[in-house]
C-alpha cells in the first residue's frame, strides 16, 4: 500500500475488530459471558415449560384402532366408558384399507398415532415403540377386555415393538427446534447488549473522534460488529467443547435424543451460521441505535424499541414453529430478522437442504443491506452526539435520518 | 524532535517519496458549516505553507474545532473546499496526518505502549513497530517507567502525553493539534512547545488551535484569527503585529511644562508613564520637542505591538476578553 493511502475498509475494520476482540476476551466481563449458558439452561427450562404447554394445545397422540368394524366400535365405546374412570389413551379408528400394515401407519408423515391395535378382538396385536407400549399396554388390555364384555382383562395381546415412532421423533424435533430458537435468541440478545455497551464505552472514552479522523466510520461499525461475533464464536467453541466432552465421557448415561431432521452435525453447523446471521442483523440495529445516543443514559431509552423488536421476533418465531406449513411460518422464514430462527427450527424438523442454501443467500443479502444502512447512519450520527459533538437532539435527528434513509432506499 | 522519529528521513517513511506537487500543506476556501439553525463556520479561508507552525487563534466556541474537523474530513463542509497536500479528500492521505483532538481519549484498560501502537495502526503502522517506537518515545519523554502501565493508572498529564506520542508515532508530515496546551501544567506546556519547534525543524507542518495568545506568539510563523465562525485575519504573525503602530512609553522627571504640548492628544497615563502611538513623523521631532520643552526624560521606549494587541484590533475586545476568560464570546466584531 502506498504511504499516502489510508487503510482500506477491511484493513481498518480488522484493526478495530482486533482491538475490541482482545479487550473483551481478556476482560473479566468475558467470564460472565462464558457462564451465560448456565443462565440459558435455567431460562430454557422455563422455555421448555412454555413449549410443553404449547404442545399440550396441539392434537394429543392417539391409539389407532385397526380392527374389524364391529370390534372397533366396541373399543371406541369402551374408551368412552372407561376414560372418565381411569384415564384412557385417545383412540382413533383407522381406515380398514390401511389396517394391513400397522408399522406403515405409524411412520406415515401425517400420522398422529403413537401405536396401532390391529388383528381381531380375540387375537389383538399392539404395534408401536417400546416406550409407548410399556406406557399404554395395561390400558389397552382394559379396553380390549371391556370391548369383549369381560370385566377382568386378559393379558393376551400380542406385542410388536418398533423403533422410535414418528410421534416421538416429531416431538423431539419440535423440542430441538424450540430449544434452538431460545438459544439463538438469548445469545443474540446478550451480544447485541454487549456491542451496544462497547460502543457507549467508546463514546464515553472520547475515542470516536480519533477513529473518525483516521479510518472510515464504516470500518468502525463493521469492525465492532465482527469483533463481537468473534467473541461469541470463542464462547461457542468453549461450550461446544464442554458439551462434546460431556457427551463423550457420559454417552451411555445420557438419554438418546432423536436427531434433528438434518442430523446433529449439520444442525450444529447451521446453528452457528444462523446465529451469525441473526446476530449480524440485530447487532447492526443495536449499533446504529447506539450511535444515535448522545449519552450513556440515553442508550437505555433509545435502545428500547430495538429490544422490543427483538422480543417480538422471538415470540413470532416461537409461535410459528408450532404452525408447520402455515402462512405465518412461511412469513417468519422470509422476514429477514426472524428468518434465522425459523430456518434453524426447520433444520430440526425438515431435512430439505436447498431451503437452507436459499435462506442463507437471502439472509446474507439482508445482512449486507442492514450493515450498509447501519454503517451509513452510524457515520452520520455518531459524531453529532455525545461529547464529540454538541448538537442538541442528535438522537432524535438520527432516528429521523434513519426513517428518511429507509424510505429512500425502499 | 526525538531520535525515534528521526531514525527515518522525514517524509520518506516507507520508501515512497512524499507528494511534492504543492507547496501548501493545507488550503481551505470558503468553508461553511451549519448545525441545524446554527451557523458554526461562515466562510473560512486558510492556507498553510509546508513546514510552518500555524496557529488558529480564537475564543472557545469561535469555530476552531469545527474548522479543523472539516479540514481533516471528519465532517464535511456544507460549502467550500479543503485540500491537504493537494488532496481534496483528506482521509485518503490519513497516513500522512497526525491528529490530537480537543477531547482527549484513550482506552483506560490498554497499556500505554499498546495505546500508542493502536493509534499508529489506525494510520497503517504495523503493531509491532508501533509498540517498539512507542516504548522508545515514552522513554525519551520521561515516561519510561510507565511503558507497561495501563492508561487508567497514569496521571492526566501523562495520559495526555501518551496520546500526543500516539499522534506522532507514525511520523506524519502534518500534525494537527486541537488545543494541545489545555490541561497541561507549565512544565509540560514548555515541553510541548519544544516538541512543536522540533517537529517543524524536522520539516513537519504543525497546526494547532489555541485560545492562549502567548503560545501562538511564541511558536507560530502564521496564524488565523477566528471569531464568530469567521476568519478576519489569516497570515503572518509579523504582518498582524505590524497592523498596529508601535507604542511609545515615556517617563519624565517633570510632571508639567512646555513639553506636554509635544505629546499627541491620544496619550494616556499608565502609572508614572505616558503611553501613546508613535507619531507618523517618527521619534526624532518628538524627542527634540521633549528636550526643548524641559521634560527631563527619565526613560523612553518604543514597543512593537504584540499579537494580543493585534488580536484585539482584528477580532474585537469581546473576543479578546472571551479568550482570557475561557468563555465563549457573546459579541464578536470582525
Amino acid at each position: 500500500m502506498s504511504r499516502s493511502a489510508r487503510l482500506s475498509l477491511w484493513q481498518a475494520a480488522l484493526v478495530i475488530a482486533r482491538r475490541d476482540f482482545t479487550a473483551i476476551v481478556f476482560s473479566k466481563v468475558f467470564l460472565l459471558f462464558l457462564i451465560g449458558p448456565l443462565f440459558f439452561l435455567a431460562i430454557s427450562a422455563g422455555g421448555g415449560y412454555v413449549g410443553a404447554m404449547a404442545a399440550d394445545s396441539a392434537d394429543d397422540p392417539q391409539l389407532g384402532i385397526a380392527l374389524p368394524a364391529e370390534a372397533t366400535a366396541a373399543i371406541l365405546d369402551a374408551q368412552e366408558r372407561l376414560d372418565p374412570l381411569v384415564g384412557m389413551p385417545e383412540v382413533a379408528a383407522v381406515d380398514p384399507a390401511d389396517a394391513q400394515d400397522p408399522r406403515a401407519l405409524l411412520q406415515a408423515e401425517d400420522s398422529n398415532l403413537f401405536a396401532v391395535l390391529s388383528g381381531t378382538l380375540d387375537e389383538p396385536l399392539l404395534t408401536g415403540p417400546k416406550d409407548d407400549i410399556e406406557r399404554w399396554s395395561g390400558e389397552t388390555a382394559l379396553l380390549v377386555g371391556a370391548a369383549r364384555g369381560t370385566t377382568i382383562p386378559e393379558a393376551d395381546i400380542a406385542i410388536d415393538t418398533t423403533d422410535t415412532g414418528i410421534i416421538n421423533q416429531r416431538t423431539a424435533q419440535d423440542a430441538t427446534a424450540r430449544a434452538g430458537i431460545v438459544m439463538l435468541f438469548l445469545l443474540t440478545m446478550l451480544l447485541a447488549g454487549m456491542v451496544l455497551s462497547n460502543l457507549v464505552e467508546e463514546k464515553g472514552n472520547k475515542i470516536i473522534e480519533i477513529l473518525a479522523a483516521a479510518i472510515p466510520m464504516d470500518a468502525v461499525f463493521v469492525g465492532k460488529l465482527f469483533a463481537m461475533l468473534g467473541v461469541s464464536l470463542v464462547g461457542l467453541v468453549v461450550w461446544g467443547s464442554v458439551g462434546g466432552a460431556i457427551v463423550f465421557l457420559g454417552a451411555s448415561a445420557l438419554p438418546v435424543i432423536p436427531p434433528p431432521a438434518v442430523g446433529w452435525p449439520l444442525f450444529f453447523a447451521l446453528f452457528v451460521i444462523y446465529f451469525a446471521m441473526a446476530y449480524l442483523l440485530i447487532g447492526s440495529v443495536f449499533l446504529t441505535v447506539g450511535s444515535m445516543a448522545p449519552t450513556v443514559r440515553d442508550v437505555q431509552t433509545i435502545s428500547l424499541p430495538a429490544t422490543i423488536l427483538q422480543l417480538l421476533i422471538f415470540f413470532l418465531a416461537n409461535f410459528a414453529v408450532g404452525q408447520t406449513g402455515s402462512w405465518i411460518e412461511v412469513a417468519a422464514a422470509i422476514f429477514p430478522l426472524s428468518s434465522p430462527y425459523m430456518m434453524l427450527a426447520r433444520a430440526a424438523k425438515e431435512g430439505v437442504l436447498w431451503w437452507h442454501l436459499a435462506a442463507l443467500a437471502w439472509q446474507v443479502l439482508w445482512v449486507a443491506i442492514f450493515v450498509k444502512i447501519g454503517a451509513t447512519l452510524f457515520k452520520r450520527t455518531v459524531l453529532k452526539s455525545g461529547t464529540a459533538g454538541r448538537e442538541k437532539g442528535a438522537g432524535r435527528k438520527g432516528l429521523l435520518a434513519m426513517l428518511r434513509l429507509t424510505t429512500n432506499q425502499s | 524532535m526525538s531520535d525515534v522519529l528521526d531514525q527515518a528521513p522525514h517524509g520518506d517513511k516507507s520508501g515512497v517519496k512524499p507528494d511534492t506537487s504543492t507547496e501548501l500543506a493545507i488550503e481551505a476556501r470558503g468553508l461553511v458549516k451549519r448545525f441545524g439553525d446554527t451557523l458554526a463556520v461562515r466562510g473560512v479561508d486558510i492556507t498553510v505553507p509546508r513546514g510552518a507552525i500555524y496557529g488558529i487563534l480564537g475564543p472557545n466556541g469561535a469555530g476552531k474545532t469545527t474548522t479543523l474537523r472539516m479540514i481533516l474530513g471528519i465532517i464535511d463542509p456544507d460549502e467550500g473546499v479543503r485540500r491537504i497536500f493537494g488532496e481534496d479528500r483528506p482521509q485518503r492521505i490519513a497516513r500522512r496526518i497526525g491528529y490530537l483532538p480537543e477531547e482527549r481519549g484513550l482506552y483506560p484498560a490498554m497499556k500505554a505502549t499498546d495505546a500508542i501502537a493502536f493509534m499508529g495502526s489506525l494510520r497503517g503502522l504495523p503493531r509491532a513497530e508501533g509498540r517498539r517506537r512507542g516504548a522508545e518515545l515514552m522513554e525519551q519523554y520521561g515516561l519510561g517507567h510507565a511503558v507497561d502501565k495501563k492508561i487508567k493508572e497514569l496521571s492526566k498529564g501523562m495520559a495526555q502525553t501518551v496520546q500526543l506520542l500516539g499522534t506522532l508515532v507514525h511520523k506524519p508530515d502534518l500534525v494537527i493539534l486541537d488545543e494541545p496546551f489545555s490541561g497541561l501544567d507549565a512544565i509540560n506546556q514548555g515541553k510541548l512547545e519544544g516538541l512543536i519547534r522540533q517537529l517543524a525543524e524536522d520539516g513537519t507542518t504543525v497546526i494547532f488551535s489555541t485560545h492562549v495568545i502567548h503560545h501562538a506568539e511564541r511558536l507560530c510563523s502564521d496564524v488565523a484569527i477566528i471569531a464568530g465562525g469567521k476568519v478576519p485575519y489569516a497570515g503572518s504573525v509579523e504582518v498582524a503585529r505590524d497592523r498596529l503602530p508601535p507604542q511609545v512609553r515615556l517617563e519624565t522627571k517633570n510632571d508639567d511644562g512646555p513639553w506636554r504640548s509635544a505629546l499627541p492628544a491620544s496619550a494616556t497615563r499608565d502609572g508614572a508613564a505616558w503611553v501613546f502611538e508613535l507619531p507618523e513623523s517618527g521619534i526624532e521631532p518628538l524627542l527634540r520637542s521633549l528636550i526643548e520643552g524641559n521634560a527631563g526624560i527619565r526613560s523612553l521606549s518604543i514597543e512593537r505591538a504584540g499579537l494580543h494587541d493585534a488580536f484585539v484590533t482584528i477580532a474585537g475586545e469581546a473576543a479578546a476578553q472571551a479568550m482570557q476568560s475561557d468563555e465563549p464570546a457573546q459579541e464578536v466584531s470582525a
